[in-house]
């Protein structure tokens, strides 16, 4: 037995990320994601977003586009 | 006579260029005292300056989480009879993104500079018997938290503690010391952070009285610590947050 499997395994009881995954429709969703996700673009990008933009994204695509014409601007 | 009245008190704001701070400087200055004020932005604080109420105010431009400025500004300083200190930051972010910079700023504005000042206007006497000492909180630390705000929460509460222990080394000289805590306060802290308008619109329906409170509700419980009337107060947290923390 894999340990990595088996987490892999375990985390397909949750939600499964893709590119055209809405995000904001997944039940864990919450006021705190929102801010995590906010703090990790701004931390490992270097782009600060403010909540209104990031509203306007629905996928992790859109997203990731957004924060992608943004970055080095 | 006003027992309100803060007539021939000499009183440091710290944080005076806006929010909490311009309207404490404002509001003691129309109560009657001879207000210095101090603050990082100089034509904000130029600004609230210019709003004070009377003659004979002071402005001095420091940034107090540089040791040297601290010290020319205390150097600067008559006797006091009151010492607000209010200056403070707040940056939403969840703890586990957080650096240790992040960490240190925080802690260093919102609780190690006030603790600095503070040793330094005694160290130098600035600070008359009978005078009072005030520092502003947050319900967030002391009586809650929120998402985001674990580390501003831990430098809020560090003044609660702070102010226990210093009142009782005070209190022979009856020298008063004590904290407020305000809920959530309508100014321009929460501008381009996390948080959107929308979450705050939402966030205001949490409080029983239905609204943030106004910078001046901070600066009336200022008065009234500082004024003559709260003599017998010292070592208290007084809690002004529209109803928040009962519930």
């Amino acid at each position: 037995m894999d340990i990595g499997e088996f987490i892999k395994n375990f985390a397909t009881q949750f939600s499964v990320f893709v590119d055209n995954t809405h995000f904001r429709d997944l039940d864990e969703w919450s006021s705190l994601n929102a801010m995590a996700i906010l703090n990790m673009i701004s931390k490992k990008y270097a782009v600060v977003l403010k909540p209104e933009e990031m509203k306007e994204t629905n996928s992790i695509q859109e997203l990731f586009n957004l924060v992608n014409s943004k970055k080095g601007k | 006579m006003n027992p309100f009245s803060l007539n021939t008190k000499t009183i440091l704001v710290t944080g005076a260029s806006s929010g909490i701070g311009r309207a404490i400087s404002i509001v003691c200055s129309q109560m009657g005292a001879n207000v210095i004020i101090t603050g990082r932005d100089q034509f904000k604080l130029n600004q609230t300056f210019e709003m004070l109420d009377g003659i004979g105010h002071k402005q001095v431009l420091a940034d107090l989480t540089n040791l040297s400025e601290m010290t020319e500004l205390i150097v600067s300083l008559p006797n006091l009879d009151g010492f607000v200190s209010n200056a403070g930051i707040i940056k939403p972010i969840v703890l586990q993104y957080n650096d240790a910079e992040d960490i240190n700023n925080l802690m260093q504005i919102n609780a190690i500079v006030p603790m600095n000042l503070t040793r330094l206007l005694l160290q130098n006497k600035k600070i008359n018997k009978g005078a009072s000492l005030i520092f502003i909180s947050s319900i967030n630390g002391y009586n809650c938290s929120s998402i985001g705000s674990s580390i501003y929460a831990a430098s809020k509460a560090a003044l609660n503690g702070f102010i226990k222990g210093v009142s009782l080394e005070l209190a022979p000289r009856s020298i008063r010391v004590n904290c407020i805590n305000p809920g959530m306060i309508e100014t321009d802290i929460f501008n381009e952070s996390t948080i959107s308008r929308e979450e705050l619109e939402k966030d205001k329906l949490k409080y029983p009285l239905k609204r943030y409170g106004k910078p001046e509700e901070i600066a009336y419980s200022v008065v009234y610590l500082l004024s003559d009337t709260t003599r017998w107060i010292t070592g208290s947290n007084l809690l002004i947050d529209g109803g928040y923390t009962l519930q």
